[in-house]
């Protein structure tokens, strides 16, 4: 690794402040995405900003169905929020399923929204959970946050403060793990508001990162079931092919992963 | 360079190290407390498992900095005059071959056990086997690893 300065903020300003007054810096979560990037020195910031000690951004919220998660909130603490488990136990599922125990004890939803990687499990989350991004300038919905491979909205400077979603009524979420990462080869998240809208978004397949599949929400809304899936056609063009299976397989992925959320 | 202190298996420890020095090269370079192992440079082995506050963190994967403060327990702070039963049972149900990834299963054992705990969930064959994702050994092919662990968790529960 690289040398750095290591910053401990104390707050979202002071977290902003020391970031332009840094020449590279950047803001450390979790550290479980950027740290072993850093290891391979592919990445080089001059200035790390950590994010731990400020207690506003940990913490989910759940009020009714309206739930907020604090941007510094672990993947274990909401794997384990017995609140949220009632009310969108889908999330709480797909936190479960990230990593391994100690990747969750320290990372983030913030972190790793922020970093969009194409195979994560919380963009397709929150795609479908139709979720809002706080940050410390703006509201902005996951559908546009998330804008391509390791690509987001964001401006130089913004820093995620937490996320929010109306609990659907129903939702679902199956991934097919890569046996020695886990991170999804492709994962499925659907859910079903009270209003009947139905969103399905699908992780770890696109070649542009996560997206939503119109053909699956058209044909979930008229039938929420996994004979529905049956019927629809999902085509292997802009899937990724590389070394773990090529883009027909990741299409015969989604409409497997999308019946196994269903179930 | 930083001032790091925290507690480490009960005993303070400071020191000025480098702003990017990992939690396990402090442990290993700095206080010599070289039980806690490398495996690898991907942050998936688990080799490099400790507690901080009392949860299982990949130390490989962790700067020396944010740990600023904290409780850290490494695997040499386990034994109490005696081996730990979770360390009891590693050698009793030949939970190890070479041993290389021993003390991070050891040390992702006892913290699954403390969770399971005390979420009031029942430690199953297959939970455990899921548990150990984020450990990877070389060596045994698991199933003694998965046995020393119901082994340790029931002697736990018993002491
Ligand atoms: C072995 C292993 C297995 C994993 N498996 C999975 C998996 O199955 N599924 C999955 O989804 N992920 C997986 N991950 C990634 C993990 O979920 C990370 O925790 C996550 O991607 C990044 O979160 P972090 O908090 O660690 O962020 P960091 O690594 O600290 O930061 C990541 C990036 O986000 C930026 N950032 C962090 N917080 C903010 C913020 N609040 N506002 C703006 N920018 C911010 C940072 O500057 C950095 O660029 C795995 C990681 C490891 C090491
Ligand atoms: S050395 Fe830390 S995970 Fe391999
Ligand atoms: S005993 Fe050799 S790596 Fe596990």
């Amino acid at each position: 690794m690289y040398d750095v300065t290591y910053h401990r903020a104390t707050s979202v300003d002071d977290a902003v402040a020391r970031l332009s007054a840094a020449s590279e810096g950047q803001l450390l979560a979790g550290g479980q995405t950027l740290l072993p990037t850093m290891k391979h020195r592919l990445a080089a910031p001059s200035d790390l900003i950590d994010l731990r000690g400020i207690a506003d951004l940990v913490g989910v919220r759940v009020s009714g169905r309206s739930v907020t998660i604090g941007a510094m909130t672990t993947h274990a603490a909401v794997a384990g929020n017995a609140e949220l488990a009632k009310v969108c136990p889908a999330i709480v599922k797909l936190a479960g399923g990230i990593g391994d125990p100690a990747v969750r004890h320290q990372g983030t939803i913030g972190g790793s929204i922020a970093n969009n990687d194409p195979a994560a499990d919380y963009p397709a989350g929150l795609m479908a959970l139709g979720a809002t991004i706080h940050t410390n300038r703006r509201e902005i919905a996951a559908d546009d946050f998330f804008t391509g491979l390791f690509s987001t909205a964001l401006d130089e400077g913004e820093i995620v403060t937490a996320v929010s979603f109306d609990a659907p009524e129903t939702c679902g979420y199956a991934k097919f793990p890569n046996p020695a990462s886990r991170y999804a080869m492709t994962g499925v998240f659907v859910a079903k508001g009270g209003d009947g809208v139905v969103r399905v978004a699908v992780t770890g397949a696109g070649s542009d990162g996560v997206f939503r599949h119109e053909g699956l929400e058209q044909a979930l809304s008229k039938d929420w079931s996994s004979a529905a899936v049956d019927g629809v056609s999902v085509s292997a063009d802009g899937l990724m092919s590389d070394i773990h299976c090529d883009a027909a397989y990741r299409a015969n992925l989604i409409k497997a992963m999308a019946k196994r959320a269903l179930a | 360079m930083t001032e790091v202190s925290m507690t480490v298996n009960g005993k303070a420890a400071r020191a000025s190290v480098p702003d990017n020095t990992l939690l396990v090269d402090f442990l290993r370079e700095h206080l010599r407390l070289t039980g806690t192992h490398v495996g690898c440079d991907t942050s998936q082995c688990g080799a490099c498992v400790v507690h901080v506050n009392g949860r299982a963190v990949k130390s490989c994967t962790t700067l020396a900095a944010s740990a600023e403060g904290a409780e850290v327990t490494t695997i040499e702070g386990l034994a109490n005059g005696e081996l730990h039963p979770m360390q009891a049972a590693f050698k009793e149900n030949h939970g190890l071959q070479c041993g290389f990834c021993t003390p991070g299963m050891i040390m992702s054992a006892t913290d699954m056990v403390a969770r399971y705990q005390a979420a009031g969930k029942e430690l199953t064959e297959e939970a455990i086997r899921h548990e150990l994702e984020g450990n990877i050994c070389r060596c045994t092919g698991y199933h003694n690893i998965v046995r020393a662990i119901q082994d340790g968790a029931a002697k736990m529960a018993a002491g």
